[in-house]
This record gives C-alpha cells, structure tokens and sequence, in this order.
C-alpha cells in the first residue's frame, strides 16, 4: 500500500496504486488534452469554414499569394518528424541506448526547427516584405479584396497557432533530451516520452489539414 | 451535540502542515479545494457588490447613482464575474475538488500538479478581471458581442478578454483531472453504477469544460486579435460577420450555463437521499439525464440569437432542440420528488437549500420554455424576463445548490459543526430575498422592460423597489453564513466522521480527513445510498439516538 | 512490477509496433503529400477541394493509426477521439445551419435544398 511507501519504480505517484495505473492515466489525460486541441483548432476551422463560404473567389485569390513548393515541403518535413518521434519512443521501448533515444529526439528537434525556419523566412518574411500581413503590412491595392485580406488574416492565425505548438513542442523536446541523458527512462518507464509523443504527431495532424486548407483548395491549375 | 462527543483526528490535512508555502504549493485535492473557496468567494464578493449597486441604482427611474456608462460597466463586470469567476469555478473547483477522490476512495486526483496549476491559472484570471474592474471596466455585458467589444470598444476589452482566455484553461486542466480521476482512481468495487450521483454530475460537467472551454478561448483569441490588429474580422464591412461571433460564443457559454446548474444537481441528488433518508429513485435515470444535458446544452445554442438575424430556418431547428433540454431537466426533477415520496425527511439546513432549489429550478426550467418558443421569445427577448429566467436557474438554482452543498459537506471540510438554527434562518431568508428580488423582474419583463438600460419608464417603478428591496434582503441572507461558518472553523462543536448519518466512502473517514484522505484504499460492495429501508430518522428525542 | 505481484498479472506490456510498419507510413505519408500537391494543378472543377480534404483525412486516420498506436490501444481512447470530432462536426454543421441558410427566401425542398448547400461549400 501506498501508505507505508515501498520501494517504487522511478516516476511513481503517490496517489496511484499500480503503475499501469498510472500509464493509463497519463494516457488518457493527454488524450482529452488533444480532444480540447481539436475543439480550439476546430474554432478556427469553423470560422474558416463560414468565411470561405461568404467569400469562395477571394479566398481562393488569396490562396494562390501562398507559395505551394514551402508548403509542401514543409508537410514532407513533419511527416519526418514525426517518423523520427515514433522512432525515439520506440528505441526507448526496446531498452536502445540513451545515446540512440537521444539522437532520435534531436533529429526531431532538428526537422521541428527547420519547418519554424523555413515558414518563417520563405513565406512570413517574404508575405512581410510584399505586404501580404493584415494589420501588421498590408498593402492592400491590386485586387485585395476585403475577402483576400480575411483569407490572409486567417492564414496567419492559423499557421501562427500552429507554430506557437511547434515552439511549444520543441521545447518539450529539450525537456525529454534532458531527462533521457539524466537516465529517467527505461523498458519500464517512458510515459513523458510517448505521451509528448502523442503532441508531436497532433501538431503534425493540425499541419495535414493546414496544408490543403490553405494553400490547395479550389486547385492550382491555370484558370482555377 | 453528543454526549461522547467524537475526537477530531491528531493529524489532518489542516494541521499537517503549516504556513502559507504549505498551502501556496500544495498538492492535496482538499487544501486546493479551500483555495478555490477562498477566491471565488473573494470573487462572489465584488460581483455581488456590484449587483448591490445596480439595484441600488434602478431604485429609481431616472437612476440613483450613476451615469448610463457607470451602470454599463457595473452590469458587465458583474456579469462577467459571477459567471467566469463565482458559478463556473463554484462547485466543481471547491465541492469537486474536495470530494471526488473522497468520494470515489483514491488517494488524490489523478493529476495533482496540473490540479495546482490550474488554481494559479484561475487566480491568474481572476487578476486580470480585477484589473480590468478596477482600471475602467468594460461596457460590452459579459458576452462581449462585437461591434460593442471591437469597432466601438471605449474600454478595457482586452484585459477582461485576456482573463476569461487564462481562466477558461483552468478550467480545461480542471476538467481534464475529473475525467481521468473517475475513469482511473475508483476504488475497487466502485463500479460506474455504484458512483454517487454528483460524480456522475461532475463528469458530465467535466465533459462540457474539456469539449467546449477551448472554443471559447479561440473565440476570445480572435477578439483580442480583432482589438490589436484591427482586421476586421467581426466587421461587416470588411466581410465579416458578427453573428459568428455569437455563435462561437454560445457553443461555450450555452453550456456554460450546464457547467453551473449540472454540479448543482448533483449536489441536490446527494442532499436529496441523504435527508429523506432514501435511495434515489431510478438511479441510472438520473446518471444517464446529466450525461444527457451535457450533450443536448451543446446543441440548443442558437436560441440565444433568435432575433439577431440568424436564418430562419436555422432558428427553427434550434428552438425544437431546445425543448430537448427539458426532459432530462424534467427527468431529475420528477427522480427527486419521487426520492422524497415516503422518505424520513428532516430539516436540516442543507436539505432547506435542497428543497428551495427543486422549486426555483422548477420555475427556471419552465420559463425556459417560453424562450425557446421562437414566437413567445420575439417579445421576451432583451427583456427583465429573460434577467429573472437565468437568475432562477443561476442563483435561484445554481447557488441555492452550492450553499446546499457547502453546508452539507462543511463538517467534513473543517471538522467542525456549524449553529443549525442560524443555519436554517439565512436559507429561509436567501428564499425569500431571492424571490421578491427576482419574481418582480418576470412581470417587469413581461410588460416590457428591456434590460441593460440605467434609466426606464416611470410605471415600471414600484416591481423595480420590490425587487431591489429583495435583493437587500438577499445580500443579508448572504452574509449570515460568511459569518457563521467562518465562526465555526474555530469554535464550532467537533463534528465527527458523519454527523448526517450519510452513506458515501466520505462519511466513513475522519473529519477532517488526513492528507492521504484512506489509511487503506477501501473496497466498495453496495450501491450508492443505500439506506436501512425503513428507519426513523435519528432525532435526538426519539430513541435516544444523537444527531446535530 | 515486482512491488505489486498481485497486479503483475494483469499487466499487459504495450505494443511495440516494428520498423517496418513505422517505415511504410511514412512512405504512404510522403506519397500522399506528392499526390495531394500534384492533384490541385489538375482542373477537377469543385472536386479538387473534396479530393484534397480526403487525402488529408487519409494521412490523419494513418498518423492516428500508427504512429499514435490507436490501433493498439483502448476502446476509450478511440471513443475520446471520436467525440472530439463529432463535437467539431457539431459546431460547423449548427454553425452553417444559419450562416448558409441566411439569404433563403423560398423554400427549397428535399434534394435541391441539399445541392444548395453543397454548391455554397465547395
């Protein structure tokens, strides 16, 4: 019994009674965390959703000011991410040394940076520069319409939040880098590991729906 | 009292610790269940100071006290403030918090840091709100409908936006621990239908904070970004739309209104059973009606834009949904007269607040009706009528339910009994300020007073004295058990594990209980309320037998 | 494991799903990125938008799948995810249920009503 305090595996919680216990909740917990997720994004998408509608032309004018090639690239870059993220939880499951979890996780790290690199000076930079940013560097002019402007105004809050998770993610990332080279993992114990897991592949999800939203929808082909 | 009375236990959650650091970065379910009653009363104090100052206010037709902008900012701070900081938190951060794991035999929640945390995010809130108060307030009522909140905003919009967004992921983290700590910690044998009715209460509260909290923060968060980039985004003009606004703000803030009254009759079911000395009536009825509400609050919404210009059609099918809502309402309040029918009822303080509830929820419930019909709401809508319907179900229901509540379970928290007699007194008088406050408004609305007005026709005068006379009297009742339970945290007689005479794993623990709430994790083995059959209730006089 | 033996029977050791599995979905993801991107320059009228937003609900149900170990876990989890969708679906279905319908003026009925709304979506 908890209370007279026996020897417990490292990252055992008083309050519970077995540690599947408590991997199930862990589990659980951060999955009602990602179904509030769903509903936050969800808002955005609902609102996208009516706007498009009021406004289908423009926002598919405003659509094609986005530059398909970094998008897509960008998609490419998480799905590795998040292929290297399954492949740390794993190496960590199989009892890997800490130096294979280790390298894993700053491979994800690397390819999270580099998706927050590459938005931010191929397409913020550039949508900054020709002023393409609703309240911020708005040019307006050339045919930018009310309805292109909420097209970009949503862009921007959309992948913006996005980001504001990667920033989120890569930070948890440092945290698990830390925690596996100061030997808090083993075969037994890696629940941080797979429940930031189950974040990372979230954020990479939200991205799979950014994508087309944004920068496909209503086609690319000439005359669309 | 007794004549032996019971010993208090040498060491409890209280006095195991002490110092404000011991209380600050505690992570045991019961001293963070205190620090939620603390805030939200601090909370309930200015917005009911402000409420004070509005019926003060409205005492005459002209108006007493302020300017039209003054009275604009005191109904939308104290609007703002009962609803996100005093009902929302109310009973499932302060009641949820202390019972779940005594209820359902678990050592704590399953989360006891993000517990904490999301205290400090609600005091966070409740920081900027204050702030928000105190620097100028906001004139847009606590919904914040653009164009009053983005194009025309003269006041401090942003701050008050800010406070809602932190206090809302509070209550996220709040609903996400629920959920776990019921899914994960019961005890053996504690199966789902053995539960006590106000778990299965605050699950389905717990539900509406996880699924529909983050649309209210995406809400919030495009308003912000509406007042510092000034996009447009609400803006007609640019090819927004307002109405979204509306509408993602009622997919939160209609079931919002669940949030408050669900934990309440939740409470009542305990209150209920426990003074008639009964088990409910149709137990799964009653579980499964809170899962019920909590599903159907979320589809109801567009009753609140019945004349804003929303389509036809989509009021049409709003209003049907709408009536949805009333069969479980209905449902638990047919179980608990039922409950009643033949019980061994008493009297006792927590079972008046019980009894007032099932009729002001009744009266609520039923002029909720009327709103939801799309004709009958054309003439109601922006009324007093529409004031005095969901301050039945918020004050008349909602805090009846959490005073009940508070009293039912205040022997357990501090270990101390509080005066009965005065006990009983401040419930009558909240029942009564509370419906002379509150009845006139019905009338007052019905003949047409709109609200939000600082000034209305003179006729209108003598309903609006009535009313602001209630709620003097109201404010009394208020007060009253400030006073005596603070009082009787020091000098009540000691309590006992179970002065009620109560089934539940909380009534067989000491009280106040220890830090660890069960020296061994107990194994259930009968069904919630389980009470002897037929048993004369334990009145001092009648076979000798003590009771409080 | 060892402090409790009462529970170690109980416990079931999670899923490790092998290599290959991880590899082939990604491939699968990649791909569908190429295709998703190489459709939209094709003129398929208003199918582009229904072709684009299947393909990502085809990469979602495979992260979810896989990677997320979905197909390995328990029938909770799937139930909190399904709910979380389906309250999605009720914010945007109620939500155009007024914002689609707002400028009717004659009824339309059955089968049309439904091509109207479809034709303002995509």
């Amino acid at each position: 019994m908890a209370a007279t305090h026996p020897a417990h595996p490292p990252g055992f919680a008083h309050q519970f009674e077995t540690v599947e216990q408590q991997r199930d909740a862990g589990h659980l917990g951060m999955w009602i965390f990602l179904a509030t997720e769903i509903l936050f994004f969800g808002g955005m998408f609902t609102a996208y959703t009516v706007y498009r509608s009021l406004h289908l032309q423009e926002f598919i004018r405003g659509s094609h000011e986005l530059l398909v090639k970094f998008g897509a690239t960008n998609t490419a870059v998480l799905i590795c991410s998040s292929l290297t993220m399954a492949l740390a939880i794993r190496s960590a499951q199989t009892g890997k040394s800490r130096g294979t979890v280790i390298s894993w996780l700053l491979l994800t790290w690397v390819l999270g940076a580099a998706f927050l690199a590459i938005k931010l000076r191929y397409e913020w930079y550039r949508d900054w520069v020709e002023g393409l940013i609703p309240g911020v560097s708005w040019m307006g002019g050339g045919g930018h319409t009310p309805g292109v402007k909420m097209f970009m105004c949503f862009y921007f809050f959309m992948t913006g939040l996005h980001a504001l998770h990667m920033v989120a993610g890569l930070g948890i990332l440092t945290v698990l880098v830390v925690m596996t080279a100061r030997k808090r993992f083993s075969p037994n114990y890696y629940a941080p590991l797979e429940i930031s897991g189950l974040y990372w592949h979230f954020v990479d999800i939200v991205w799979i729906f950014l994508f087309p939203l944004l920068y496909l929808i209503g086609g690319r082909y000439p005359g669309s | 009292m007794s004549t032996e009375a019971p010993a208090e236990p040498a060491v409890n959650y209280l006095n195991a610790s002490y110092g404000i650091k011991s209380w600050l970065l505690t992570l045991d379910h019961k001293r963070i269940g205190l620090l939620y009653l603390a805030t939200i009363t601090l909370m309930f104090v200015v917005g009911g100071l402000a409420a004070t100052l509005m019926r003060l206010h409205l005492v005459e037709p002209q108006g007493a006290l302020f300017e039209p902008e003054t009275y604009n900012k005191m109904f939308s701070s104290h609007g703002i403030i009962m609803v996100f900081f005093f009902l929302i938190p109310s009973i499932p951060a302060t009641l949820g918090n202390f019972c779940i794991p005594l209820m359902i035999g678990a050592r704590d929640v399953a989360f006891p840091r993000l517990n904490l945390m999301s205290w400090y995010l609600f005091v966070t809130g409740c920081a900027f709100v204050l702030y928000d108060t105190i620097s100028g307030g906001v004139d847009t009522g606590w919904t914040f409908y653009p164009p009053y909140s983005s194009l025309y905003a003269q006041s401090h919009v942003v701050a008050a936006a800010l406070g809602i967004f932190i206090a809302g992921f509070s209550s996220i983290l709040t609903g996400l621990n629920f959920i776990v700590t019921i899914h994960k910690m019961r005890a053996p044998g504690m199966t789902w239908f053995r539960l006590p009715l106000f778990i299965w209460a605050l699950y389905a509260t717990s539900l509406i904070f996880v699924l529909g909290t983050p649309v209210i923060a995406v809400t919030v968060f495009l308003l912000g970004l509406e007042r510092l980039l000034h996009v447009g985004i609400f803006d007609p003009a640019v090819g927004g739309d307002p109405l979204l606004f509306q509408h993602m703000f009622w997919f939160y803030s209609h079931p919002a209104v669940y949030i408050m009254i669900l934990p309440g009759m939740g409470v009542i079911s305990e209150l209920i059973t426990a003074f008639s000395r009964k088990k409910i009536f149709g137990y799964s009825f009653v579980a499964f009606s809170s899962l019920s509400i909590a599903v159907i609050s979320f589809i109801v919404w567009g009753h609140h834009m019945f004349v804003t210009g929303q389509a036809l059609y989509a009021g049409l099918v709003f209003s049907v949904l709408s009536f949805l809502v009333a069969i479980p309402s209905a449902v638990k309040v047919f179980n608990w007269t039922a409950t009643l029918y033949r019980g061994s009822i008493s009297y006792e303080a927590p079972m008046l607040y019980a009894l007032g509830f099932i009729g002001l929820f009744t009266i609520g419930g039923l002029t909720g009706l009327f709103l939801a019909s799309l004709a009958t709401d054309v003439h109601l809508n922006g009324t007093y009528f529409i004031v005095a319907h969901f301050h039945y179900i918020m004050v008349g229901g909602a805090v009846m339910a959490y005073l009940g509540g508070i009293h039912f379970w205040w022997p357990k928290i501090c270990g101390r009994l509080y005066p009965d007699m005065w006990a009983r007194i401040s419930a009558a008088i909240i029942f009564i300020g509370f419906n002379l406050t509150f009845f006139p408004q019905f009338m007052l609305g019905y003949l047409g007073m709109p609200r939000r007005y600082a000034v209305y026709a003179p006729e209108f005068q003598v309903l609006n004295v009535l009313s602001s006379a209630g709620a003097s009297i109201l404010g009394i009742g208020y007060v009253i058990p400030l006073v005596y339970l603070i009082w009787s945290m020091r000098y009540g007689p000691i309590a006992g594990p179970n002065p009620w005479k109560a089934k539940g794993l909380e009534w067989t623990i000491p009280s106040p209980p220890p830090t660890e709430n069960f020296e061994e994790i107990p194994i259930v083995t009968e069904d919630a309320y389980n009470y002897p059959a037929i048993e004369p209730h334990a009145y001092p006089d009648s076979q000798g037998v003590a009771s409080v | 494991m060892v402090e409790h033996p009462e529970q170690a029977a109980d416990y079931h050791p999670p899923h490790i799903v092998p290599v290959p599995i991880y590899v082939a979905v990604f491939v699968a993801l990649i791909i569908f990125t190429a295709l998703t991107t190489g459709i939209a320059y094709i003129d398929l009228g208003k199918w582009n938008t229904v072709v684009a937003l299947v393909i990502a609900v085809c990469k979602m149900v495979l992260v979810v799948l896989f990677f997320m170990h979905v197909k390995y876990s328990k029938g909770l989890t799937r139930i909190v995810i399904l709910g979380a969708f389906f309250w999605l679906g009720i914010m945007i279905t109620l939500t155009c249920s007024d914002e689609l319908t707002r400028h009717w003026e004659i009824v339309p009925q059955g089968w049309s009503a439904g091509m109207h709304i479809a034709r303002q979506l995509f």
